[in-house]
């Protein structure tokens, strides 16, 4: 490996992560976790087009009221798989896998994260679960829904459940070692000065989120288990002709799969507020505000999975605990939305892609997260559950919310992690189509869930038809939408203007090293001695340890930690 | 918004109006803030910084505390209504429900049977006993902003008194397989005599009760239970429902369906306090059907004269099972 | 000042991504501790379908756990303790630079452990013919123990207490099985890594300045001894008193 230039050459020249080395062996047992972020990028869009064709599939079908497009059986395996792939091999890996992989170790000045190796390996973990899901579906697919609910799935679904849950159950674990990285890494390898208050927020929100991956993800490994077992060897632990409690699944499924949401936000919340901080050019207002409620909303989250149960028969007490208890868990999300508006107030807005994505998760989370109060309300809950309004809800938070933090956040670093420039008006076009095709494509669900459709129909009474085809009119607006950035991150790669280090003139330490980065990260580990979101001059921000021709060594130390003492 | 058709639809609809209101009110704000604050201080030089804000505990304070008490407002609001939507009042008319895939089994307790559909009076209070024999279902009635879900194994129940007359629709609103959007029917909702009128257009079949009296003495249960549900070598069983019972490993219940049931297939579970463990299983040799029918005779029983000791405070003798319907009756059939 | 931190002259285990062995230390013991939470929450569900059937059927917990092999489940207790112990020792041995003990230690606990896994084998050998394993794992040896009658004292046989029934006692073994078989699982890979670790350590690779491998294989050895600590009362101590009722 050669060594990184401390002068500085020609970005076209320069060693960086994705030129050291060449070769498929190169980035196969690769141990930098940049790389390992990219292979991560790769499979998770893979899996995401996948999970998008299913979905064009499902609105496809709901054009119309009767069901002649796919037949009731094939359709029942469409949802299904749409969401399988959508949550476990999407967003539940997606922004911590990639950006999170990419990121954390250069926010915090770290050579690489903590376990390098069970870093790839979780990667291969993941591959590993997708494919054996991925044959699980070429082999003739699964029709329970993304939540198996018993006794269906142990008893009376003729589908390839097993090797589904064991696709899942496999990746799992892929989840919850890059949480266990996240976690040490973030305790033990800090730069010197980098205390835990200078860290930025999308830190805090992923240590959020492992602590969530690492309690959580265990329990849906067990139920998935005890839910082949059950549909193995029929022992009852689920099924009431033997005294077991078909709800006793819906109660372990459930007490991963809410926190599971979380793990799918925070992150997004996290890149938020670097994007409303670092286009503004203010410190986000009330950081440690904004940093407990990422630990509040992790720990609270555990406590509220009864409210996808209020109509299952659990007790109505129990009812009423998760009722209140949603509301509480609702409260930290409010206050980072007022905090990231109020760290508007004065400051220096630009309007560049990854400001417009944040802007439009402002509003689309606000509408998510409060329709989330309507399912929290126990009286209304009643009416709504199990209907359009629900599926609107969570593509509201989901895709409203994760997917445009993750878009946003991957044009906000893409010069940092490839070198190069998206063009910034395909970048603005594209943002503009997604989100009107993203409320045309929910809005009307909204209605229809409440007038009284329910998910999971293949065929439903006409008087819905009309919400079904805005939905579908949106959903093809947003599907073209998506693919426009594929499209031009792809040719940026090689035909992008190529990037400065620090192209954006932030503070943060990942902007503080060469565009793409050099293996090892920093040319020198950092000193920081600045605060998380403290702005200054570009000449005051530059390359920490990379010497112009004519600077003496005492101006090393400007040099090693970008400022004047 | 739907139609709206039972007594407690109009409150889940103010309700909602109220979250509606909530949201499009702060949805409104934030957007309008968020653009106002974007469009005023937009970046006007390429380099320049900002004042540093910090923040404000006042701030922080204040839009915590009010999101909570907003919260709370909709928690207490929505809890009192889920406590009347599921709390069934005593006096009123019940009809069992038995769901399977993919159809819905309905029987009134005058005996008349329905498929996918649910004739019932305007006015009168209806309690549903539902159970599934198969997956789990969910039996929805939108006019009626009513939901729950049907479980194989147990008994779930929901009420409604509706308003007005129509048909509105039934759903199946819990995933169970291939025809899950083929479970759906109607609920016809009738002016009394019209009720009255299908009622007896349609009888001809035998009382739940009726049936279950047949069974009761085909199975052996009398040499037990007594011809009347008098007790003997096992408990009383008239007046039973909703009755205290006490148990051998002591600990007390009060009996009902989900209990008679369990006692029916697994009788050592729940023995009741001065009885041995001598009553078989009949798991297997009962359908849910029937089941519903042993229950509707049982709740038919009068009690009358002494019943058999049990230790400790029993219920007052003559005290009869409050679910005594006028509908319900060891009479013939109509 | 140049405030850069330099690297040590390095440890050859020194990982390049660390500053220095503390630091690497500090990392690894961290990741064990957090993993080891995982291994909680994962025995968590199994625990917690233990106690909600046991509470709706005590009696056939009482007579499916009369029925397990008291003697040997005590002698693995007392063997896994033991290999605690002799793990414990070897990483003191490691810490003090003493190969020797450290080797000696390590075989030691990978024997303990092995004899562990054997007398399991044995007891799950006794259920396979008793007709104890649950449901229809076993294709032609089904779930179907025979149940004694009054008065009958032949051990392979199952005394039911109060109102227990086979199928409650069916979802007792089915318990049992998930908890004890994962348990063993660990305890496999567990043994795997031991001799992993004795090879390394033949190899002179710990000494006082670098052996937190084996202080971390001792914190999961450690974790998998409790998680039986636990499970023998709970699986094999249910109504011993009413043995003889």
């Amino acid at each position: 490996m050669q060594a990184p230039e401390t002068f500085e050459t020609p970005a076209a020249e320069r060693v960086n992560y994705l030129n050291a080395q060449y070769g498929l062996k190169s980035w196969l047992l690769t141990k930098d976790h940049k790389r390992i972020g990219l292979l991560y990028l790769g499979s998770i869009s893979f899996f995401f087009l996948i999970g998008g064709l299913y979905a064009m599939f499902i609105r496809l079908e709901l054009l119309t009221p009767q069901g002649d497009f796919l037949s009731s059986a094939t359709y029942n395996k469409v949802f299904t798989q749409h969401g399988i792939i959508m949550v476990f091999f999407f967003l539940i890996p997606s922004i911590p896998a990639t950006l999170g992989n990419f990121l954390v170790p250069l926010m915090i000045g770290a050579k690489d994260l903590a376990f390098p190796r069970i870093n790839l390996l979780s990667w291969y973990i993941y591959l590993l679960g997708g494919v054996i899901t991925i044959y699980a579906l070429l082999a003739g697919g699964i029709d329970t829904g993304w939540t198996f609910y018993v006794p269906y799935s142990t008893t009376f679904s003729n589908s390839y459940v097993i090797a589904t849950g064991a696709g899942i159950f496999i990746s799992g674990f892929s989840s919850i070692l890059t949480g266990l990285n996240f976690i040490v890494t973030i305790h033990t390898m800090r730069a010197p000065g980098m205390t835990w208050f200078r860290m930025p927020l999308f830190i805090w929100a992923h240590y959020a989120t492992s602590l969530i991956m690492i309690l959580g993800t265990p329990v849906i490994a067990i139920t998935i288990l005890l839910l082949a077992f059950e549909r193995l060897a029929h022992v009852g632990i689920f099924d009431p002709a033997n005294g077991g409690d078909p709800v006793l699944f819906q109660h372990l499924f459930w007490f991963y799969s809410h926190p599971a949401v979380y793990i799918m936000v925070l992150p997004g919340m996290g890149i938020i507020s670097e994007l409303i901080a670092n286009f503004s050019r203010k410190n986000i207002f009330g950081y440690s505000f904004v940093a407990f409620s990422s630990l509040a909303i992790a720990v609270f989250g555990f406590l509220v999975w009864g409210h996808h149960m209020f109509v299952s028969g659990q007790s109505v007490y129990a009812g009423m605990v998760f009722s209140f208890l949603s509301f509480a868990v609702a409260i930290p999300s409010a206050v980072k939305v007022f905090n990231w508006t109020a760290t508007l107030y004065k400051g220096s807005i630009s309007y560049d892609t990854p400001m417009l994505y944040a802007l439009g998760f402002i509003g689309l989370f606000t509408i998510g997260g409060m329709t989330g109060l309507f399912l929290a309300t126990l009286g209304v809950n009643v009416h709504t559950t199990d209907t359009y309004f629900v599926v609107a809800h969570f593509h509201y938070v989901m895709v409203g919310g994760t997917l445009l933090a993750y878009l946003g956040g991957l044009h906000y670093w893409w010069p940092k992690i490839t070198g190069r420039m998206y063009p910034e008006g395909w970048g603005r076009f594209s943002a503009l189509v997604i989100f009107v095709g993203f409320n045309l494509t929910f809005l009307p669900q909204f209605i229809a869930g409440y007038l009284g459709m329910p998910r999971r129909y293949h065929a439903y009474p006409p008087e819905f038809q009309v919400f079904n085809v805005l939905s579908s009119a949106g959903a093809s607006i947003l599907g073209v939408g998506l693919l426009i950035p594929l499209v031009y991150l792809i040719w940026s790669m090689r035909y992008g203007k190529r990037a400065e280090a620090n192209p954006w003139h932030l503070p943060g330490l990942e902007w503080r090293t060469p565009s793409p980065p050099p293996t090892e990260n920093f040319l020198v580990t950092p000193l920081v001695t600045w605060e998380a979101y403290e702005f200054a001059p570009p000449e005051e921000l530059r390359v920490i340890g990379m010497f112009k021709e004519d600077e003496s060594l005492e101006d090393a130390d400007a040099v090693i930690n970008g400022k004047p003492l | 918004m739907p139609e709206s058709a039972s007594t407690y639809s109009s409150q889940v609809d103010a309700l909602y109006f109220y979250l509606s209101g909530v949201t499009i009110f702060f949805t409104l704000l934030i957007s309008i803030v968020l653009i106002f604050f974007v469009v005023k201080y937009r970046r006007r030089s390429l380099y320049e910084i900002p004042r540093p804000i910090a923040g404000s505990h006042k701030l922080e304070t204040l839009w915590s505390v009010v999101p909570f008490l907003i919260a709370m407002s909709m928690f207490a609001w929505g809890a009192q209504i889920y406590f009347h939507q599921y709390r069934s009042p005593k006096n009123a008319d019940e009809i069992y429900v038995v769901a399977k895939q993919w159809m819905w089994k309905i029987q009134h307790s005058t005996g008349q049977r329905e498929i996918n559909q649910l004739h019932v009076p305007v006015g009168r209070k209806i309690k549903l006993i539902m159970t599934s024999e198969d997956t789990i279902h969910d039996f929805y009635v939108p006019a009626f902003r009513m939901k729950a879900d049907v479980l194989p194994g147990r008994y779930t129940t929901q009420w409604f008194e509706a308003t007005k007359p129509g048909t509105y629709h039934l759903f199946c609103a819990e995933y169970c397989g291939m025809n899950h959007s083929g479970m759906i029917g109607s609920v016809i909702v009738m002016q009394p005599t019209d009720f009255d009128n299908w009622l007896s257009g349609n009888a001809s079949q035998q009382a739940p009760a009726v049936a279950g009296q047949q069974l009761y003495e085909s199975l052996g249960c009398v040499s037990c239970h007594g011809a009347r549900g008098e007790g003997g070598r096992g408990p009383s069983l008239a007046g039973i429902f909703g009755r205290k019972v006490f148990l051998t490993n002591g600990q007390t219940l009060t009996a009902d369906e989900s209990y008679i049931r369990e006692s029916i297939e697994n009788p050592g579970a729940k023995l009741v306090s001065g009885f041995g463990p001598i009553m078989p299983t009949f798991q297997g040799q009962v359908s849910p059907e029937q089941l519903i029918q042993l229950m509707a005779f049982m709740k038919s029983l009068q009690v009358t004269g002494p019943q058999p000791a049990t230790p400790a405070a029993a219920p007052a003798p003559g005290e009869t099972s409050p679910r005594a319907t006028p509908n319900a009756g060891t009479t013939a059939p109509r | 000042m140049a405030a850069a931190v330099e690297h040590e002259v390095s440890h050859p285990a020194l990982q390049h991504h660390f500053d220095n062995l503390e630091q690497q230390r500090e990392a690894g013991t961290l990741g064990m501790w957090v993993f080891l939470v995982t291994e909680i929450m994962f025995f968590g569900g199994m625990f917690l379908a233990y106690t909600l059937y046991r509470s709706k059927f005590p009696d056939a917990f009482a007579s499916a756990s009369n029925h397990l092999s008291l003697p040997l489940g005590a002698v693995n207790t007392v063997v896994l303790i033991v290999s605690s112990l002799t793990m414990a020792l070897a990483v003191y041995s490691a810490q003090v630079g003493k190969r020797r003990n450290l080797i000696l230690f390590l075989v030691l606990t990978i024997v303990l452990g092995s004899a562990f896994l054997g007398i399991k084998a044995v007891e799950y050998k006794d259920k396979y013919v008793d007709h104890l394993v649950p449901g229809k794992l076993l294709p032609g040896n089904a779930f179907s123990p025979v149940v004694a009658a009054h008065g009958d004292t032949d051990p392979h046989k199952l005394h039911m207490i109060g109102s227990a029934t086979v199928k409650q006692v069916e979802m007792f073994y089915w318990i049992y099985f998930a908890m004890t078989g994962m348990h063993a699982i660990h305890m496999i890979i567990g043994v795997g890594l031991l001799l992993v670790l004795l090879y390394f350590s033949w190899r002179g690779r710990y000494g006082p300045e670098y052996h937190n491998p084996v202080e971390i294989l001792g914190l999961y050895w450690h974790f998998v001894d409790i998680i039986w600590i636990f499970l023998f009362p709970l699986l094999y101590l249910l109504g011993r008193h009413l043995m003889h009722a």
